[in-house]
């Protein structure tokens, strides 16, 4: 049996990059896959339409994970639509990249509210419903960077560093009803983000990395997978670096 | 209904053997096997079935409690 089946995942930031890579992984393994995502309506149904061809149920939702009443309305569509869900995954994420001396206060706000407060309200509309079926895996998409911090980054640092307090908060307050809530912090992957950048960056970042090259998202997917299966319902509160050795 | 009987639609969906009719102002949320954590998420479930909002700082020990605040929030 796959280690998934019959399990509801509900992936936000799912159409594209590590998001879609892990609604598809996680399709792989039987789960049928609610693909929240922002704006990029095609990519979506693109994505949806891949998860389908495995065989499970895909549907996606356009959802604003920033904004509290939207994730209200999705959350509820979505546990009418599936029934309910059993793992979240937040990885909705906007970067607003420039040095601190330079960054106005709503480049701040915006990564902030999405890649932070976005985990906050997407755990919060679960939170009863995992409870009371006292099962549940949170994964929540940190970054090196949260644990590092990074030059021009101080927004999405303090973000992901966010998710992290949130990620062990949460594993604390739901650890009595089996529901696991974990963070990955991944390093650099190999994104339309990174592939755009010049040679001598991609040069600069992979000189950073022991393992000379960057990951990929399906590196970051099969440990979401792992997290969120049946072999991983001791761990909870747990961050895990896939990052080549980057942040060690 | 009463307000028992929709406390009692709450807290079936929390305990699946609970029996109808079986909930008492007197009976306690130790009695139940609920802890603080289940006592919350109820005191929310409340809140959006009777409208009302309820402080976390309340004691509440039985079912009696949890009505008496209600009630009281209503009337305010």
């Amino acid at each position: 049996m796959k280690s998934l089946e019959n399990k509801t995942a509900l992936v936000t930031g799912g159409s594209r990059g590590i998001g879609r890579a892990i609604a598809l992984a996680m399709a792989e393994e039987g789960a049928n896959i609610a693909v929240v995502f922002a704006g990029n309506r095609e990519a979506a149904e693109k994505t949806a339409a891949e998860i389908a061809e495995k065989g499970v149920q895909a549907r996606i939702y356009q959802c604003d994970v920033a904004s509290a009443g939207e994730t209200e309305a999705v959350v509820k569509q979505i546990l009418d639509d599936f029934g309910g869900v059993d793992i979240l995954v937040n990885n909705a994420g906007i970067v607003r990249d420039t040095l601190l001396l330079r960054m106005k206060e709503e480049d701040f706000d915006a990564v902030l509210n999405t890649n932070l407060k976005g985990a906050y309200h997407m755990i919060r509309q679960l939170y009863s419903h995992m409870m009371r079926k006292k099962s549940g895996s949170i994964i929540n998409i940190s970054s090196v960077v949260g644990l590092m911090g990074n030059a021009a980054q101080a927004n999405y640092a303090a973000a992901k560093a966010g998710l992290i307090g949130l990620t062990k908060s949460t594993a604390k307050e739901l650890a009595s009803r089996g529901v696991t809530c974990n963070a990955i912090a991944p390093g650099y992957i190999r994104s339309d983000m990174t592939d755009a950048l010049p040679e001598k960056a991609k040069e600069a970042i992979v000189s950073q990395i022991p393992m000379k090259h960057t990951g990929l998202p399906q590196d970051v997917a099969n440990l979401a997978v792992f997290l969120a299966g049946p072999a991983a319902s001791y761990i909870t509160g747990e961050v895990i670096r896939v990052d080549g050795g980057m942040a060690m | 209904m009463t307000n028992l009987e929709r406390l009692e639609k709450i807290f079936a969906e929390y305990k699946d053997d609970l029996e109808p009719g079986a909930l008492t102002e007197e009976t306690t949320f130790e009695e139940l096997n609920f802890d603080s954590l289940d006592v919350v998420d109820l005191i929310m479930a409340c809140e959006d079935e009777f409208g009302v909002t309820i402080g976390e700082e309340q004691e509440l020990k039985t079912v009696g409690d949890l009505l008496k605040v209600i009630e009281e929030a209503e009337a305010e």
